[in-house]
């Protein structure tokens, strides 16, 4: 540890820019000002808060969902009081540790469904996949770039809007209730008949917010296409672009690439519930299987959306962190252009008992471990990145490091679904959840939470408590493990996942009860950690010393523009260099962050 | 059509604040609307698989169904397609050499073969649905047997199916079919609020050969709907 960034009550930084000084927070004022803006830095915060809401939301129906498992019967659903308070029997059977009623049991399984169906369409459609790109993304992206803006500004106002109807659908479900297909709306729980009218209404406009949130993902990606292309300053080549933006860039080709095609599968999951076209429907001749090659052919492909720009991040912040030029920049580089590509290629591997040739699950399996090679050539350059490095485990690298950790474990759990033997005895167990979590959580979430931290000070102008990001890291860390580490034992033991009551796996299992517990106990954890990151940025907003314009001695653009950058971003078009030459740059305690040399010495 | 006389538009043409040049902004533009037709195109992909997949699994109700098209009005249509799609092109040259009356001409035009297109289609689709030539959940086999006893010879243009028992399930090409050509008469309204749009700027004199990027890319757009249709045609109606 050479550098430790100063934290503190230190005094307001000699050079730092007054407190009234012009920025894009400051630039102009009222409710409007904000709802109808056009800076890409405005419509990024935007989108903070309202992923940070969501994730808040679909945070508390896992904490729900956790609760409840942490004893094998029903725990907190299988009596809820509306049922109480319509049949007397009900409560007297509570009170009187009669067994439960058949009828409550019912209720709370159909509870259960609907929650965890909640959790996983909140998480995904509305938290991981536009997270990163729309937030960090579009805050980072032109100033990184050294531009002005977005390309297509009122697009990407459009975009955000479009999320926020996107969301309201869902929260909307939350009224209606009775949404129990899971987050994938597999066909037929998506068009069963038998359904209540409440489920049929949940379903739709579900599926239709899902469709527009769809939109909205396609419009940030072409902004993100056309900005990378159209708008690079002169003399930032290709392979002078910072890593973020490639991945960035590679994770906006996906997006316009398999988004629509989610789209139509949508569209046609709706009509078969209101017109009954038949096309997922074997009793007219449809086929349910060609929904779930429709839907994987865009959400593996998301699932590249959702992790693609988090690598991104991580390679900013290993190369910043460990004062080093990136390892292998090209290798990472273009590692994430093939994820891109190749990721179109194995959307089989979700399906391998779904009904599927061996020839085609044999291919898909195949391409399925070479998938996993570029995500290996950027895990091994960061670790080649900090070797030697003087590294400072400032709150960002250890949210760098608690990635690559869980990252690894993720991917390399993917390779034992990828393998079809193993895949036919875990598929539908909790392997499968803690892999996805693992992946999703351990990765992208981790990676966006390093981000925040990375960026903050750039985006509030204000720096937070060192000490207790670190801790928040920790105590992250810790209880994600505590949280899904025993559900890899539990789903190679056979618990299958989606259960409400595992009573009966007990006599043949009693081992699961304890691991359940454990991973509801590192649920809990996860939620104290996720409120010191919330108290923790919350609190620098209030008592945070003014950040610099460099804190943490990145070399990339947007470094160069004060914190919070003023409305236009650079006043003059800013000096291109190597994105990860950090030989220029030295600390300067009177700032309390990083500077230029004035005159260009030697090299050290 | 002589510009010579007509006075310069007031404002010049408008370049965004993060734009350095009029060049980079006509370019951003220009591959934004491509890769916004790449999503069109795989949107419209989703429909062409499933189409694949059920053709090559019940190939006998696309052969046996397909003869319930009007080929002859699906014919006029492509054609007046084609032409919508000249006149819009036409329209862009007029745009680029400042000519106000030929491009409000061209822009009329391409919106009066739209309006023509979607009427055929009503009145194709009007045929269908009141002899139950209908979506899978709603094709009615009862009426469509009675038409067939009712036209006892075919008509010119028609090759009515003979003696042998329709196959299962013929309801599922005509969801196809209403996916398909619904999906693309939607794009045909959105087309033409685009086209009147061109055409009330058209009017008051917006567009010139400083500034004519919104008739480019609603251009692009509309040869876009063109050439699906040019697909949809023999997909569905010429079938062997």
């Amino acid at each position: 540890m050479t550098m430790a960034p100063p934290t503190g009550p230190a005094g307001e930084p000699a050079n730092s820019p007054p407190a009234g000084a012009d920025n894009y927070l400051t630039h102009t004022r009222g409710f409007w000002s904000w709802a109808l803006t056009l800076d890409h830095k405005r419509i990024g915060v935007m989108y903070l808060v309202g992923i940070l809401a969501s994730l808040v939301l679909g945070g508390v129906f896992a904490l729900v969902l956790r609760t409840e498992l942490a004893t094998p019967g029903p725990t907190i659903m299988g009596f809820p009081p509306t049922l109480a308070d319509k049949q007397p029997e009900a409560s007297q059977a509570l009170a009187g540790k009669q067994p439960v009623p058949p009828e409550a049991t019912a209720q709370g399984k159909n509870l259960y469904n609907h929650i965890f169906t909640l959790h996983g369409a909140v998480m995904i459609f509305l938290v991981i996949i536009p997270g990163i790109p729309a937030i960090l993304g579009n805050f980072v992206l032109p100033l990184m770039l050294g531009a002005k803006d977005m390309a297509f500004p009122r697009l990407n106002l459009a975009s955000f809007y479009l999320w926020l109807t996107g969301a309201i659908f869902f929260v909307v479900t939350l009224h209606t209730g009775g949404l129990d297909t899971g987050w994938t709306f597999y066909t037929p729980y998506s068009t069963g008949a038998g359904h209540s009218a409440a489920t049929s209404t949940s379903i739709v406009m579900a599926v239709l917010g899902a469709f527009i949130l769809g939109f909205s993902s396609m419009f940030t990606g072409i902004n993100f296409i056309v900005t990378v292309h159209k708008l690079r300053p002169p003399g930032m080549t290709w392979f002078r672009m910072p890593l973020f933006v490639w991945g960035s860039y590679a994770t906006a080709v996906i997006q316009v690439l398999a988004t629509p095609v989610l789209g139509i599968t949508l569209l046609l999951l709706v009509a078969e519930r209101v017109w009954k076209i038949g096309i997922f429907d074997p009793k007219l001749s449809g086929d349910p299987v060609l929904f779930q090659h429709f839907f994987w052919f865009y959400s593996h492909p998301a699932v590249y959306i959702m992790i693609l720009p988090g690598m991104g991040i991580i390679s900013e912040i290993v190369s910043v962190f460990s004062r080093k030029h990136i390892f292998g920049y090209r290798f990472i580089a273009y590692s994430s252009v093939a994820i891109a590509l190749w990721g179109f290629l194995v959307w089989g591997h979700h399906m391998f008992v779904s009904g599927m040739s061996l020839r085609a699950a044999t291919i898909f399996s195949a391409l399925t471990f070479t998938v996993a090679i570029p995500s290996a050539i950027k895990v091994f350059n960061w670790l080649a990145t900090m070797y030697k490095g003087a590294i400072g485990l400032a709150t960002p690298m250890c949210y760098a490091l608690v990635f690559i950790f869980l990252f690894g474990i993720g991917g390399l759990s993917g390779l034992f679904l990828g393998t079809l033997a193993v895949d036919v005895h875990v598929t539908d167990t909790y392997f499968v959840v803690a892999h996805f979590h693992y992946v999703m959580f351990g990765g992208t979430l981790v990676a966006m939470l390093a981000g925040l931290y990375y960026w903050w000070p750039k985006i509030t102008g204000r720096m937070y408590n060192d000490r207790l990001g670190r801790l928040s890291a920790m105590v992250l860390f810790a209880g994600f493990n505590l949280t899904f580490f025993p559900q890899f034992i539990l789903g190679t033991r056979g618990m299958p996942r989606r259960y409400f009551d595992y009573t009966k796996l007990l006599g043949t299992h009693p081992e699961f009860s304890m691991l359940h517990l454990l991973s509801t106990i590192g649920a809990f954890c996860t939620a104290v950690g996720f409120a010191l990151v919330f108290y923790c940025l919350i609190e620098s907003l209030v008592r945070g010393r003014r950040a610099p314009a460099n804190p943490w001695g990145g070399a990339t653009l947007e470094w160069q523009c004060s914190s919070p950058p003023p409305h236009d971003n650079f006043p003059d078009p800013p000096e291109v260099g190597d994105p990860y030459d950090f030989s220029d740059l030295e600390y300067d305690p009177s700032v309390g962050g990083f500077v230029r040399r004035t005159v260009p010495s030697g090299r050290p | 059509m002589s510009t010579h006389a007509e006075p310069r538009p007031e404002h010049p043409p408008p370049l965004a604040h993060h734009f350095r040049t009029p060049g980079q902004q006509f370019e951003a533009g220009k591959l934004g609307i491509w890769v916004f037709l790449l999503t069109e195109i795989l949107f419209f992909g989703g429909l062409f698989c499933a189409y694949a997949v059920y053709r090559s699994i019940h190939p006998e109700v696309f052969l046996y169904a397909h003869q319930f098209l009007d080929k002859s009005l699906g014919a006029i249509n492509t054609v007046v397609l084609l032409a919508s799609s000249l006149t819009m092109a036409w329209a862009v040259r007029c745009a680029q050499l400042s000519q106000r009356r030929g491009l409000v001409l061209c822009l009329g035009l391409t919106l009066a073969c739209a309006a023509v297109f979607l009427g055929i289609k009503a009145v194709e689709y009007r045929h269908k649905w009141q002899h139950g030539l209908k979506w899978a959940g709603q094709y009615d086999e009862g009426k469509v047997a009675a038409m067939l006893a009712e036209l006892g010879e075919p008509p010119p243009g028609h090759t009515l199916p003979g003696s042998p028992p329709p196959p299962r399930d013929v309801g599922l090409f005509f969801s196809i079919y209403f996916a398909m050509t619904g999906l693309h008469a939607v794009h045909v309204i959105a087309g033409m609020g685009l086209i009147g749009w061109l055409l009330a700027r058209a009017v008051q004199g917006h567009f010139s050969s400083d500034y004519f990027r919104p008739v480019d890319y609603v251009a692009l757009y509309w040869h876009l709907v063109d050439l699906i249709w040019i697909y949809l045609f023999p997909l569905l109606y010429l079938i062997h």
